[in-house]
């Protein structure tokens, strides 16, 4: 058979699916450079301005071509911290957060990381050296199947295999983690691809044939739901981190301002409508307030918005909501239906639908006239009423730093405008419950995960990527001792966050579970030896205090925001708190314990 | 109830992995699963069958399209398709029952691939409950062993396979080197 038969042979079928060949692949000339160089490269081209990461044995290639280029590096002192601190960054910007870690520890040691990003939907790109690929499967020094690690924690993940595929590589690992539902995207590079030289050319698209993202929603469900929105007599608008991922806080205050309906933003999206709007209750949920709880329980409708029922939010699902019909609004459609079956799923970008709803609610608003407006105004009330009879508490001790009087003072410190970071425990709750956001992407905590030691390197990432803002780390004792060695950073970077350390001497969210649950046996959850506060931060070359009286309060937290410096303030805060109002696990929503039980008379 | 799921995903590394990945993470126990290329050698074909609640089915297969290297994933439980399985069966008999275990594999319209004085190795494809039958008729003339492939499934109907195109690159940056 002669070589041009054979070559004309024809396919009896044509594959759906060609890989696309780019750069030196397809014989094109480009610019000779080491994998290295691509990389960053390809993060230029990004818009990658800062990222963190640590550096190891197989990611010195990197790190050796980096010191040649304009992005900036920020060197954390643990790779966790490198994700958080792109958590951050992202957060605080709505840009891609991205870090780097070496082969082996270094990659385990971003999983934390990763997942938090996966539970929050944070988009983050995540690179990982690996060992050269000669080595692979040869338990070689510092080898860990990262790619097979990871999977399970990330949206998506790439293995790299030759310097030809990684420009590619690179920009899909970003195209995935911004888009759609955001999420972390990892690439593990074998040392030798950093170092093999390729012809690096320009990427111009990016083809996944298997990757949908659905942004526009259905028309007619759109318009359906307008009208359920009209026909409704107790609308509750219940909004999620979504609404800050897809930038839609104004199409959200828009059409809150148009369905005239109460609105609860989740721990996530806290910021998408403003605390100061009328509109706003609280947030709902195991900690959200007695008002966001009885709306969630007796509304007639729930539009939920780029939120996906999470249990602590919705409590037992049974109950839940029961008397309402729902519309719920996501861009992942395996949410929609999830938790809860909706009367009207909308998969969509809730940026786009929100504009489209509101303007089908203002086209059909007309039509359907008054007649709903004694339910609505009766419903107002009803809502500013549960709203009178039981705000949170935030009542000040004439002797003791209540923990509420701290986030209480923040609160008025900040007036809606610092980027407040979160730890994760009671002071995290507090923090959620009294300040207040005037806009999107100024409250920053790990949700989903729960991850303690968030706060600090979450911090880092929102200072740096803005720097005019006041940038709180609100910890808790025990979250801040996960996250001490970022006060290296902090202070090499001279990061000007303001550390307050909410002191109860407990990991105080579990103390308060054993309280309540487990017969005050307190097991495991004693934080002694916490180290001199003031003196921590002079070692690391900043300031810092300790203060336990209230009358200290105000005056301790101005001189930590004028200092143009880092500042560590101590807070020694009532240590036998517990957070209310609060629904017990597994109970119904509105089934909350509002306080601690008053004294009663016996036998009375 | 078992649910039955067709899945076209790209050949490349950690696919298989992704799709399992996505079940046991979730809780569900896969019964069976089979998996080979395509006419399109870069699209792999697999079948899964999987113990799930029947309310979750879709929740499953919404999961499985999420996966980036998946191109589409269809519930075929309910679906007009074809289900089959096929089995490697190996039976010890003694003289006398050879000719009833012959006859007994000519009803399951089963094959024999090897004989010998201990028994016959036999090869059967059918409905994974035919094959169970099968299974335990033969089981009731000696000792057996098996291998079961597992379900492979197609549906009759043809769903248009929606593939998204490719998308401009946003970013062009003004290049560094
Ligand atoms: C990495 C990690 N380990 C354990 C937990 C469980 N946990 C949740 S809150 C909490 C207590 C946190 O204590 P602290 O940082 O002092 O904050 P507080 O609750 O006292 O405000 C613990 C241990 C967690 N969320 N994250
Ligand atoms: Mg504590």
């Amino acid at each position: 058979m002669s070589h041009d038969a054979h070559t004309a042979t024809p396919t009896p079928h044509k594959p759906v699916h060609k890989p696309v060949v780019h750069g030196a692949a397809a014989g094109e000339t480009g610019k000779l450079m080491s994998g290295s160089e691509m990389l960053l490269e390809c993060l230029a081209r990004e818009g990658v301005d800062v990222f963190f990461g640590y550096p190891g044995g197989v990611t010195i290639p990197f790190y050796d071509a980096l010191v040649d280029h304009h992005i900036r590096h920020v060197l954390v002192r643990h790779e966790e911290n490198a994700c958080f601190a792109a958590e951050g960054y992202s957060k605080a910007t709505g840009k891609v957060g991205v870090c780097c870690a070496t082969s082996g520890p270094g990659a385990t040691n971003l999983v934390t990381g990763l997942v938090d990003a996966m539970m929050d939907s944070i988009p983050i790109v995540a690179i990982t050296g690996q060992v050269h690929s000669k080595l692979i499967g040869s338990d070689a020094f510092q080898e860990a199947d990262t790619f097979g690690i990871t999977r399970p924690a990330t949206k998506h993940n790439f293995m790299v295999k030759t310097v030809a595929e990684l420009p590619q590589i690179i920009h899909e690992a970003f195209y995935i983690a911004a888009s759609g539902r955001p999420g972390p995207v990892l690439v593990d590079i074998p040392k030798d691809v950093f170092q093999a030289k390729g012809h690096y050319t320009p990427v111009d698209t990016i083809h996944l044939p298997g990757y949908k993202v659905f942004t526009e929603g259905h028309t007619g469900q759109i318009r359906r739901a307008a009208q359920l929105v009209l026909e409704a007599e107790r609308p509750l608008v219940y909004a999620g981190g979504g609404i800050v991922l897809g930038n839609a806080s104004a199409e959200l205050t828009e059409f809150v301002e148009a369905s005239e309906a109460p609105t609860v933003c989740t721990l996530m999206g806290l910021g998408g409508l403003s605390s100061k709007h009328p509109n706003f209750i609280s947030m709902p949920g195991m900690h959200g307030s007695y008002a966001a709880n009885m709306a969630m329980t007796d509304c007639d409708l729930l539009i939920a918005l780029g939120t996906r029922f999470d249990d602590r939010v919705t409590g037992q699902l049974q109950t839940f909501a029961r008397g309402a019909r729902v519309i719920h609004v996501d861009i992942d459609p395996a949410e929609v239906g999830k938790n809860r079956n909706p009367d009207i799923p909308i998969v969509g970008d809730v940026k786009r639908v929100l504009q489209k709803l509101t303007k089908v609610l203002l086209e059909l608003k007309p039509e359907f006239g008054p007649v709903k407006d004694a339910a609505r105004t009766a419903w107002r009330k009803q809502v500013r009423g549960w709203m009178d009879e039981h705000p949170y508490d935030r009542l000040h001790d004439d002797h003791v730093i209540r923990p509420q009087h701290l986030m209480d003072e923040i609160d008025r410190l900040s007036n809606g405008q610092a980027i407040v970071c979160s730890d994760v425990g009671q002071h995290q709750m507090w923090a959620a419950q009294l300040i207040g956001f005037n806009e999107p992407r100024l409250w920053i905590n790990s949700g989903g995960l729960g991850s303690m030691g968030f706060g600090v390197p979450s911090a880092m990432g929102a200072q740096m990527a803005r720097p005019d803002k006041l940038v709180f780390a609100i910890c808790g004792d025990g979250g801040f001792q996960m996250s001490i060695p970022e006060l290296a950073t902090i202070a090499s970077q001279g990061l000007p966050v303001k550390i307050i350390c909410m002191n109860n001497g407990y990991l105080g969210m579990v103390r308060q579970w054993q309280t309540l649950f487990y017969n005050n046996r307190l097991s495991a959850v004693t934080l002694d030896s916490f180290p001199d506060a003031e003196k921590l931060a002079n070692a690391y070359g900043f300031n810092g205090r300790t203060i336990d009286k209230p009358w200290q309060l105000t005056d301790a937290l101005m001189t930590a925001i004028k200092d143009p410096g880092p500042y560590l303030l101590n807070v020694m805060v009532s240590p036998m708190e517990n957070v209310y109002p609060m629904v017990p696990a597994g109970a119904s929503i509105f089934e909350m314990v509002l306080g601690e039980k008053k004294p009663q008379l016996v036998g009375a | 109830m078992l649910q039955t799921i067709s899945i076209l995903l790209e050949n490349k590394p950690g696919a298989m992995m992704r799709v399992t990945g996505v079940l046991s993470a979730r809780g569900y126990n896969i019964e069976t699963l089979t998996v080979a290329k395509t006419i399109d050698p870069e699209l792999s074909r697999m079948t899964i069958t999987v113990a799930v609640e029947d309310r979750l089915r879709g929740q499953v297969v919404k999961q499985m399209n999420k996966l980036i290297n998946v191109l589409q994933a269809t519930d075929l439980t309910d679906a007009p398709g074809v289900i089959r399985e096929m089995v490697l069966l190996r039976v010890r008999c003694a003289q006398e029952s050879r000719t009833a275990v012959l006859k007994e594999a000519e009803i399951f319209h089963a094959r024999v691939v090897d004989s010998s004085i201990e028994g016959f190795a036999l090869e059967a494809t059918g409905l994974p409950e035919k094959l169970d039958e099968f299974i335990d008729v033969m089981g009731s003339y000696g000792e057996i062993e098996i291998s079961r492939s597992g379900s492979v499934a197609m549906s009759l109907e043809t769903k248009k396979l929606r593939l998204q195109p490719p998308v401009p690159m946003a970013v062009p940056q003004a290049t560094t080197y």
